[in-house]
């Protein structure tokens, strides 16, 4: 055992996990401040400029503002849970980043389960809301909680549906594979991208991915004129941030997964020394990941929020069947050709 | 190293399965359940049957183990409800069923030989697709059948003006 914690591959793995979890950890505290820069930009209002340049360092002070303010508990809340409930949403989200490929070498696991690994992990997440929903003991979280797991449920089957198509045409479950699948171009201009023959898997994903992660327009969970903050309207400072994390963290993992399944993972042009050819598929993934970000900051920005018998509607008559729909046509062109 | 996480494990699963039962209030028996499935699929991972382990996550743990939540809270049963005496006859049929099910699942282990000469694949989701769509077809479109009765009998139950 010793052995092994002093071998090279261990301090490879660590010095990955190290970046990985750095890396990470700065973009989530960064896409914080993006968002609010960027909904300000579209309100036409100036949003978090003061602290540092352009509003840099303002994620910073949030945190310290996070760590130094006062911590309540309801009365009569379910103290356990109360405390547990940030934590059980913060692990699954930032569990999922093990298995994601950022770049051809920069990966802490690769299992041939890498997407149902991250499927079954991000299906945990339901609990941190759930139990930070019902150990408020307050009657706005308990509905903010009671919405968010009938929502995630039902939308959950869409998602795992619509990349099914994907894993038939890539015909494996391993995250590194499907990337590799889709390398080299159609007629030498066009990418070998999923997204291009699975058009229909692509929408229902991105609208289910918006679903799962309770932002606007699905974000019934907490929508603030009927909830004030849904399940996280008892929780201050560090907890609350925690669930803060674990959205954008959430939200991440379900670009990154976008990214990996449709538009060619770390695929891109190589060009340069061999130094550059090494960054180079993280700068493409990152790139594709920012603009997956950078659409989903737009719709909340944009799109007003839906009721949420629609929100169910949507879910369960038009995501699912189109989903199963294009799971037959797949199969069918994969059978026959 | 596999050998004292599996016994760890092992030991996080006994511990959860017994708090199941011990626990007073739903809410909590239903949260070590989780903590059992989750552990059970580690232990299906140190024995390569990555597949089992994961399906057993989205499958127990993230989906039926939801709705038990979701059903307590909507109930939203007192902390400390009475037990009811009415399933007591249940403690003596019980005796006796446990005992058979320790005695198969022993005879079962002791009788299988080289149990650990299963080939790696075996827990490949390759493996298990191919194996259930040809050995095991008809127990598989069965179960599936079984499943869909359940589902239209639910749907009678809670739709009774259909």
């Amino acid at each position: 055992m010793i052995e092994y914690f002093s071998s090279r591959d261990f301090l490879i793995l660590a010095a990955k996990m190290i970046v990985i979890f750095g890396g990470v950890m700065t973009a989530l505290a960064y896409t914080t401040l993006i968002e609010r820069r960027l909904m300000a930009f579209v309100q036409m209002r100036p949003g978090p400029n003061r602290v540092g340049p352009f509003g840099l360092l303002q994620p910073l002070a949030d945190g310290l503002k996070f760590l130094l303010k006062e911590q309540t508990v309801p009365g009569n809340a379910n103290v356990f849970l109360y405390y547990l409930a940030p934590i059980v949403s913060m692990i699954p989200a930032l569990l999922s980043f093990s298995v994601i490929p950022f770049g051809p070498d920069l990966k802490i696991a690769d299992t041939n389960v890498s997407l149902l690994f991250i499927f079954a992990i991000t299906s945990l997440g339901v609990y941190g809301i759930v139990l930070g929903g019902w150990s408020s003991n307050s009657k706005y979280p308990l509905m903010g909680a009671m919405r968010a797991s009938a929502q995630m449920l039902s939308y959950e089957l869409s998602l795992t549906l619509s990349v099914v198509g994907v894993l038939m045409i890539a015909n494996t479950l391993s995250l590194n594979s499907i990337v590799l699948s889709q390398q080299g171009t159609w007629f030498g201009f066009i990418p070998r991208w999923n997204i291009f023959i699975q058009p229909l898997g692509f929408i229902v994903y991105m609208l289910s991915g918006i679903a799962e992660t309770n932002r606007l327009p699905f974000d019934l969970a907490e929508s603030e004129q009927e909830l004030v903050a849904g399940w996280h309207t008892e929780y201050s400072g560090m907890k609350f941030a925690m669930f803060f994390l674990a959205e954008y963290a959430n939200m991440v993992t379900v670009s990154s997964l976008a990214t990996i399944m449709f538009l060619g993972g770390w695929n891109g042009p190589m060009f340069g020394p061999w130094w550059l050819q090494m960054g180079l598929p993280t700068v493409w993934f990152v790139l594709k990941i920012s603009g997956f970000l950078f659409v989903y900051m737009l719709i909340r920005a944009t799109i007003p929020r839906i009721r949420y018998d629609q929100l169910m509607r949507f879910g369960w008559k038009i995501l699912l069947p189109i989903a199963l729909a294009n799971i037959i046509i797949t199969s069918l062109v994969v059978a026959l050709s | 190293m596999i050998q004292i996480l599996f016994m760890f494990f092992a030991a996080v699963a006994l511990g959860a399965a017994i708090n199941v039962l011990a626990q007073k209030h739903v809410l909590y028996s239903s949260l070590s359940l989780i903590v059992l499935l989750t552990s059970i699929s580690a232990l299906f991972v140190l024995l390569q049957a990555e597949f089992l382990a994961v399906i057993n996550v989205i499958v127990y743990a993230g989906a039926i183990v939801v709705l038990f939540v979701f059903v307590i809270m909507l109930l939203n049963l007192p902390a400390d409800e009475e037990r009811t005496d009415r399933l007591r006859w249940l403690k003596l049929v019980g005796i006796p069923m446990g005992l058979f099910l320790l005695f198969m699942v022993g005879r079962t282990v002791w009788n299988v030989e080289g149990a650990a000469n299963t080939p790696e694949i075996a827990g490949t989701a390759q493996a298990i697709g191919a194996s259930l769509f040809t050995d095991y077809i008809l127990p598989f479109e069965l179960t599936s059948l079984l499943i869909l009765i359940a589902l239209m009998g639910a749907v009678v139950f809670a739709k009774k003006d259909l």
